[in-house]
């Protein structure tokens, strides 16, 4: 009996821990991301397995991030891949009624009164040496600026502009542990910054800068480290050192022969030497030389004049009017492309380290050194016709995009056993549509790209869509560069103008979708309200304050009254904590839409100048009753 | 007949044995984390809430999934329908569930250190009441929030009762309502009482 009863006593027991576990087993929903299954193509064609290789089933997601660039649209496209689904457009450098950017009054006041912008290099954030998903950083060719993305809402926090850029191209390219983002001059002007010179003196009154902004470790806030004085060269795209690289950055400059020639046309004037330059600069150093005063302030940045802080910056010989200088995932080789030479060079970083203890120097321009090319140079690789831009898969290949060819050229990084015929490097060509400018790998700029996709980023598309008409958007081709062999998967389109863009592991990114109202990571907004009784309108003088939320389907309050004439200053806040409820708030005849994402507050100044009575709406689809979302702005 | 009676109510008067104790003082026991968990799971689905809506009723609280707002969102879209605002202290039960479970796991306690195998059937008496009686309560309490629907509101439904167990087409959503851990505490707790009781109750037959 006693057996059995403690038989039957541990039994109780037992349940009740089963009932427990069952309870506690309820895990949460499972990811979708990923493509389910390895697909099978069996025997079917090349079209069929690329078809399986791209197809993302409906409610299923992609494996990557693609950020490109918007290049004049002033944007930031971002689609997925493999799917090459274009998912969203982030505005950056220009007015976007479609997310309200630059309608409210932070927005528009970050865009600083300009239009428009061109968006070019995207980076993302490293630690080291790696993606870390937290922001995305893309230069302004036009107006000389860099905007930073928070990678939580896919937001621009910040818009810099800096004194003495003119047209920011080599940006922005981020060191390993993002201490630095860079910028540079492209087409050089008078320094400082505003000053008149006729374009006769050209060679002794333009100049070009280098610069290194600060990344704040905890904020990502930018701010202004060093500025470099440079000769009028062109600087053009650039790369952080990585590695036995780290510490150094690397810009490619043209026309070296530093003239600009009325009517003489820089595309000849700029092609006449055979060589251009890398220009290196060893920020370790400019900041020895900010700490030790060696540098001038100039419209409020500490500039450095190379004469004078030795060791800051050299020149690097490179094949004629070079475009890209990458950095292999290891560190080692710097690899740039001269685009009017059929060669991509491959420097050493350790040659170069030797000729600059060893001061092998063959030459010297405005007092910065020129390292001797045959000195630090480890191979000419003959890729083909307008090599522009590299990227790498982490098994040791490189991928040069050929502009002239319309291909992508595979090839093999060092060390190479036999330099005799450097042919024998080359691996394979895969032809493209059409004229390629950067070409993009999954992880490519980090210390372990992916190696599975490519991404071809090319400057014409004709007659491989739907004509619409002569304004024809560009191409992006998906790659797939796992196997030996390249395989083109899938053309995509996009809006003008992709120049470069880059991919990013999806589980690296950690969005949110709702403003939550405690989520410290936010800031508080002061004028945020989060009941109908905080709504309220308050008049002051001429100025007339309204708070407001948003909330299916009404707006608290629902009519303002102000007098023609009144500064009017109106804060909407969505007050939904539930994803996708998006609100708008425009008022017709006003040039005036703000979207308000849920949790979020926006304010809009504006003089009510036109009297009579005008609707007020919600602009972006909410509800069922999303069209009786309105009220009415009076201005007697 | 009279016998039976007689022998029962000696039986009942009988105290425990020391098994038993220890049953009814785990059964005691499980009430202590009903506080803390829910008792009941109400989960909403339609086609545009893939993730679904949860509403978890505690003995002292409603609280929605989502940190919370998965509540204010059931408002929101009750108040289409001229549904009052499910709020938590509009619902009496919350103030005297806790209350009288306190009161049971006191009288529990009680039944395992000085009661009989009778104050057994008293605990389990007066705890099956007071579930039937809570689980009435609330459906009484969602059928009138089903039925009293402002006339004014901008869509018209018929008056109807939200599922208090088992599933329910409302609207577009699909409503399952079924007992939570809280709920199963109890039903812990009544099978331990009934296998102490059970346990005494063969012992003293035996003999």
């Amino acid at each position: 009996m006693k057996g059995l009863f403690k038989t039957r006593f541990i039994a109780v027991l037992s349940m009740l821990i089963v009932a427990s576990l069952i309870v506690a087993g309820c895990g949460g929903p499972k990811s979708k991301r990923g493509r389910g299954g390895s697909a099978n193509p069996g025997q079917s064609s090349d079209k069929v397995a690329a078809a399986l290789a791209t197809y993302v089933a409906p409610g299923d997601m992609d494996e990557y991030y693609l950020f490109y660039s918007g290049g004049h649209s002033g944007q930031v496209f971002v689609a997925g891949v493999p799917s090459m689904r274009h998912i969203a457009t982030i505005p950056v450098f220009t007015p976007y009624p479609g997310t309200g950017y630059g309608f409210d009054d932070e927005t528009k006041a970050m865009l600083g009164g300009y239009s428009w912008g061109d968006s070019h290099h995207p980076g993302f954030s490293e630690t080291d040496g790696e993606y870390d998903g937290r922001w995305l950083f893309i230069n302004d060719n036009a107006q000389g600026r860099i905007a930073r993305i928070d990678l939580r809402d896919f937001k621009v926090k910040q818009i810099v502009s800096i004194p003495n850029i003119s047209a920011n191209h080599g940006s922005s390219f981020i060191t390993p542990n993002s201490e630095y983002v860079t910028m540079a001059t492209r087409m050089s002007v008078p320094f400082p910054e505003g000053t008149y010179a006729d374009v006769t003196e050209y060679a002794t009154k333009y100049q070009g800068i280098l610069a290194g902004l600060k990344i704040h470790p905890k904020t990502g806030d930018l701010t202004l480290g060093w500025e470099i004085l440079m000769p009028p060269f062109n600087y053009d795209l650039g790369d952080a050192g990585k590695g036995p690289s780290h510490g150094f950055m690397f810009w490619t400059c043209y026309n070296s022969e530093r003239e600009f020639i009325e009517g003489g046309k820089l595309e000849i004037t700029a092609s006449q030497r055979d060589k251009d330059y890398i220009a290196m600069v060893d920020y370790r150093e400019a900041e020895k030389a900010i700490s030790a005063g060696k540098f001038k302030t100039v419209k409020g940045a500490k500039v450095i004049y190379p004469d004078k802080a030795k060791g800051v910056v050299y020149l690097i010989p490179l094949g004629k009017s070079p475009h890209g200088v990458d950095v292999s995932p290891d560190g080692r080789w710097i690899v740039g492309s001269g685009k009017l030479s059929p060669t991509t060079t491959v420097f050493d970083i350790e040659k170069i380290k030797k000729a600059i203890a060893e001061k092998d120097f063959e030459d010297e321009v405005d007092g910065i050194p020129v390292l001797t090319y045959n000195s630090v140079r480890e191979a000419e690789i003959p890729v083909g016709l307008g090599p522009l831009h590299t990227q790498f898969d982490g098994r040791g290949n490189a991928y040069t995009s050929l502009f002239v060819e319309s291909a992508v050229c595979k090839w093999k990084l060092p060390p190479y056993e036999d330099k005799s015929d450097m042919s024998s490097v080359i691996l394979e060509k895969i032809p493209v549509a059409y004229n390629i400018g950067h070409l993009v790998t999954a992880e490519g700029d980090s210390k372990s790209p992916d190696g599975n996709y490519l991404v071809a980023l090319n400057k014409l598309s004709k007659g491989r869509h739907l004509s619409v008409g002569p304004s024809i958007p560009e191409s992006a081709q998906l790659i797939d560069i796992s196997g030996d062999k390249m395989k083109l998967l899938y053309d995509a389109f996009t809006e003008p103008e992709p120049h470069y863009a880059v991919m990013i592991k999806a589980d690296k990114i950690k969005t949110v979708e709702v403003y939550k109202k405690d989520d410290p990571y936010w800031h508080k907004n002061p004028n945020a309200i989060w009941s109908a009784e905080e709504a309220r309108i308050e008049r002051k003088g001429k100025n007339v304050e309204v708070w407001m939320l948003a909330v299916r389907s009404y707006f608290a309050p629902d009519v303002i009254r102000v007098n023609k004439g009144d500064t009017v200053k109106i804060h909407v806040t969505n007050i939904e904590q539930t994803r996708d409820e998006l609100h708008g708030f425009a008022i017709d005849n006003y040039d005036i839409n703000l979207v308000i994402d849920p949790g979020e507050t926006k304010t809009v100044t504006f003089k009510a100048n036109k009297s009579g009575v005008y609707a007020f709406y919600c602009t972006n689809f909410c509800s069922a009753l999303h069209q009786e979302m309105q009220g009415y702005f009076l201005v007697k | 007949m009279k016998d039976i009676f007689q022998n029962l109510t000696n039986t009942l008067s009988k105290s425990m044995s020391m098994q038993s104790r220890i049953l009814v003082l785990l059964a005691a026991l499980m009430l202590i984390p009903t506080f803390f968990v829910p008792l009941w799971r109400m989960s909403f689905w339609a086609q545009q809430y893939p993730e679904g809506l949860e509403l978890y009723i505690y003995s002292h609280n409603l609280i929605g999934g989502d940190d919370g707002n998965d509540l204010t969102e059931i408002n929101v879209l009750n108040h289409y329908i001229g549904m009052a605002e499910l709020n938590a202290e509009d619902f009496t039960e919350l103030k005297w569930i806790p209350l009288i479970v306190g009161l049971l796991a006191v009288l529990t306690l009680r039944a395992a250190f000085i009661g009989t195998l009778g104050s057994i059937i008293d605990v389990i008496a007066i705890s099956g009441y007071f579930a039937l009686f809570s689980v009435w309560s609330f459906y009484y309490k969602l059928s009138s929030y089903g039925h009293n629907l402002d006339p004014k509101a901008s869509v018209d439904v018929a008056p109807f009762t939200p599922p208090v167990f088992g599933h329910k087409m409302v609207g577009q959503f699909e409503v399952w309502s079924y007992p939570a851990f809280g709920s199963y505490l109890f039903a812990m707790f009544g099978l331990l009482l009934i296998a102490g009781f059970y346990f005494s109750f063969k012992k003293l037959n035996k003999k």
